[in-house]
């Protein structure tokens, strides 16, 4: 790459041919399991089982490709992740079981990010580097900055990854993490995420934002910014490839915004029902994956059918386990030493 | 001896050299200015900083999350509070992680008034502060202490919110901090950067020993039988100079409490001490209205109800929305030495 592209490749779909087909297997497997998994969480919701859903249905096709490249372990070798909560095809890529956000969902005491305490969605696992998500919006943005200085003194190619939808770019943690991200001298290896719905709440993003593409933001800092189409697995996989390499190579800041849909609203405040007029990743990809023989559709659907009825039998296993004790809520408010 | 100021630059020369503290960062904390208030002169760690309160706490927390032990800077408390919802997270994260993450982060900023430094230099923070669970809050009133609480911070484990009073920063103690030299003349010379050019300055550190004040210990800075007053920051000298003449000139014998850390705060002592009393007396600066002294007060009552000879009391800070510029405004805002003695007079004064 000789200059920062700006590209805005929602029309242009890569090739399934620039990746092995063992890999384009593996994104889909992962993308329909993602998939299966929130629209069992939303059930869950709908049926009484948990208090709140929020997720990520239709962001598996970016979603999916960051969890696979990112370096999985924990300290600053290893890549951290700064989250938002619509990343569950992530933590699954990265090879998380999906059990766990179903507990969470429950808020049973085992929920192995909170013990029953936050909302579905809100990973946490410190063995892989994956800080606690939170609720307000784009603090991430203000916090990832630490661990890529961390990185940066420690050398290697470990990165920071921060992610965060385009409604919370408006808060000034966003503008925080530009400037810390690109002190001159001090240009630090991570990797700024933008998935860009479109949408915060019931706002459109149109009416509230005058910049053309988010990531247009990035280049008053220099730091290398590019709009991808986050609907397609192909494409997120090969941009989010070069990105990383970048941030790794080079220890800069690189600035990507991928363009998602939001499938079934905001959260379940909004009803959490499916929306038939944004692109579906998961129906765009199957349909180029069965044209080109890559899958069959009786095969796609077995894999939906196989993990529908793996997912409903954790969620059943979920049910009956134990909420967490009252009295437990004084524990962890500090840190016990291991 | 040292002042409060050089006390604090020398903690964090040690703690840089000895107990790992790896980033004293903030506005203007780095060379050439070392800190608005000097205490970060010559430290080998410090850097300067974006003019972004939320930047600094946030990456404090991004560092601590992989495995630094950073000390940020709030140049003055009055800029804090745009940090709130990232010094909540600070606190929360152990806990709403179920004990996965720990922050071992400090973030230090001057507090109070003093200084005539009119709306935006007088704030306090002990009240905000106390407010925001899962750290831990530490407040000297002498460099000594300074020095040891600020040691004992960087050993924490968790969030350490270290609350400099900035009257007392000039001013020196009366105890050595162990290492320091006993002519302070000398200590200058040795730590204090040059006016102007100092680009090659360096600082000739003493051999400075390790020296721990524990967090959630009080100290007893006099005792006394007829009123406990309970205090902690700028008001503290105050109050233990109040008692001094109260008891030279009037017989009534206070015995005066530092608290130095506010959470998680020594109980014990100031129980065992309303106990002996059974009058007791909270002076801090901050507003009044909800103020961490008011907690205090629901504790006593709570706890010594049934002993106490008089209602406790709290003098504070008023309830007004700014400490103005003209020497009468601030003086008329915050607890003034004459304020203090009055309020122990008349609270040794009454009778059940």
């Amino acid at each position: 790459m000789s200059r920062p592209r700006l590209v805005d490749r929602k029309e242009e779909k890569s090739s399934l041919g620039s990746l092995p087909a063992e890999l384009l297997i593996r994104m889909h497997d992962l993308m329909v399991k993602a998939r299966v998994l929130e629209e069992r969480l939303i059930q869950m919701y709908k049926s009484g089982h948990g208090y709140f859903w929020i997720g990520g249905p239709g962001e598996e096709a970016f979603n999916v490709p960051l969890g696979l490249l990112m370096k999985k372990g924990q300290g600053p070798a290893y890549d951290y992740l700064h989250a938002h909560y619509r990343q569950s095809a992530t933590l699954l890529a990265l090879g998380e079981s999906p059990i766990g956000a179903l507990r969470q969902m429950k808020n049973t005491a085992t929920d192995p990010y909170s013990g029953g305490r936050n909302f579905a969605g809100h990973f946490s696992k410190r063995e892989w580097n994956i800080a606690p998500v939170s609720s307000p919006i784009e603090v991430q943005y203000a916090i990832a900055p630490g661990t890529a200085l961390a990185q940066k003194r420690f050398g290697g190619d470990g990165i920071t990854i921060v992610t965060g939808g385009d409604a919370g770019t408006a808060e000034g943690d966003f503008a925080s993490c530009l400037i810390w991200s690109s002190r001159p001298g001090n240009e630090l290896p991570i990797l700024i995420i933008v998935t860009n719905n479109q949408w915060g709440i019931s706002t459109a993003a149109a009416t509230q934002h005058g910049e053309k593409h988010i990531s247009d933001r990035g280049r008053a800092f220099n730091i290398r910014s590019r709009t991808i189409d986050g609907n397609d697995p192909v494409t997120s996989y090969l941009e989010l490839k070069e990105a990383m390499e970048y941030v790794r190579k080079e220890r800069k800041p690189f600035l990507l915004e991928a363009m998602v849909s939001r499938l079934y609203g905001h959260s379940s405040a909004s009803g959490a029902n499916f929306v038939g007029d944004e692109p579906d990743c998961i129906k765009s990809f199957e349909e180029r994956l069965e044209a080109e023989g890559v899958l069959t559709r009786a095969e796609m659907d077995a894999l939906r059918k196989k993990y529908t009825e793996e997912i409903a039998e954790m969620a059943r296993q979920v049910r009956d386990e134990p909420q967490p004790d009252g009295a437990s809520i004084y524990d962890h408010i500090y840190w016990e030493k291991k | 001896m040292a002042n409060m100021a050089q006390a604090i630059r020398m903690a964090l020369h040690y703690a840089e050299e000895n107990l790992g503290l790896t980033d004293v960062f903030g506005e203007d904390v780095g060379p050439p200015l070392g800190g608005v208030f000097t205490c970060t002169q010559g430290i080998q760690s410090a850097w300067n900083s974006p003019l972004d309160e939320r930047g600094i706490i946030g990456m404090a927390i991004g560092l601590a999350l992989a495995g630094q032990k950073p000390c940020a800077e709030i140049q003055f408390c009055d800029y804090i509070y745009n940090t709130i919802d990232l010094l909540k997270i600070a606190g929360n994260t152990c806990w709403s992680s179920n004990g996965d993450w720990n922050v071992p982060m400090i973030v230090r900023t001057p507090v109070g008034s003093g200084i005539r430094g009119s709306i935006y230099h007088s704030h306090s923070f002990d009240a905000t502060a106390t407010h925001i669970p899962g750290w831990k809050i530490v407040m000297p009133s002498t460099p000594l202490d300074a020095y040891g609480l600020l040691l004992a911070a960087v050993l924490e484990d968790n969030p350490v919110m270290y609350l400099e009073p900035k009257a007392l920063l000039r001013i020196k103690g009366e105890e050595l901090i162990p290492g320091e030299p006993a002519d302070d003349k000398m200590l200058s010379k040795m730590i204090d950067a040059p006016l102007g050019e100092r680009s090659k300055w360096k600082p000739q550190w003493p051999a400075l020993e390790k020296y721990v004040v524990p967090i959630g210990k009080a100290k007893l800075v006099r005792e006394g039988l007829h009123v406990t007053v309970v205090s902690w920051g700028r008001t503290l000298p105050l109050a233990a100079k109040a008692a001094k003449a109260l008891a030279e000139n009037e017989g009534i014998e206070a015995e005066v409490i530092d608290l130095r850390t506010l959470w998680p705060y020594d109980w014990e002592m100031v129980s065992a001490s309303i106990e002996k009393t059974g009058k007791v007396l909270y002076v801090n600066e901050d507003t009044e209205v909800t103020n961490f002294g008011e907690h205090l007060i629901r504790r006593t009552i709570e706890d010594h109800f049934y002993k106490l000879l008089a209602p406790p009391r709290l003098l504070a800070g008023k309830f007004v929305p700014g400490i103005g510029l003209a020497d009468n405004l601030e003086m008329a805002s915050v607890p003034q030495l004459k304020d203090i003695t009055d309020a122990i007079r008349a609270l040794a004064a009454e009778q059940p």
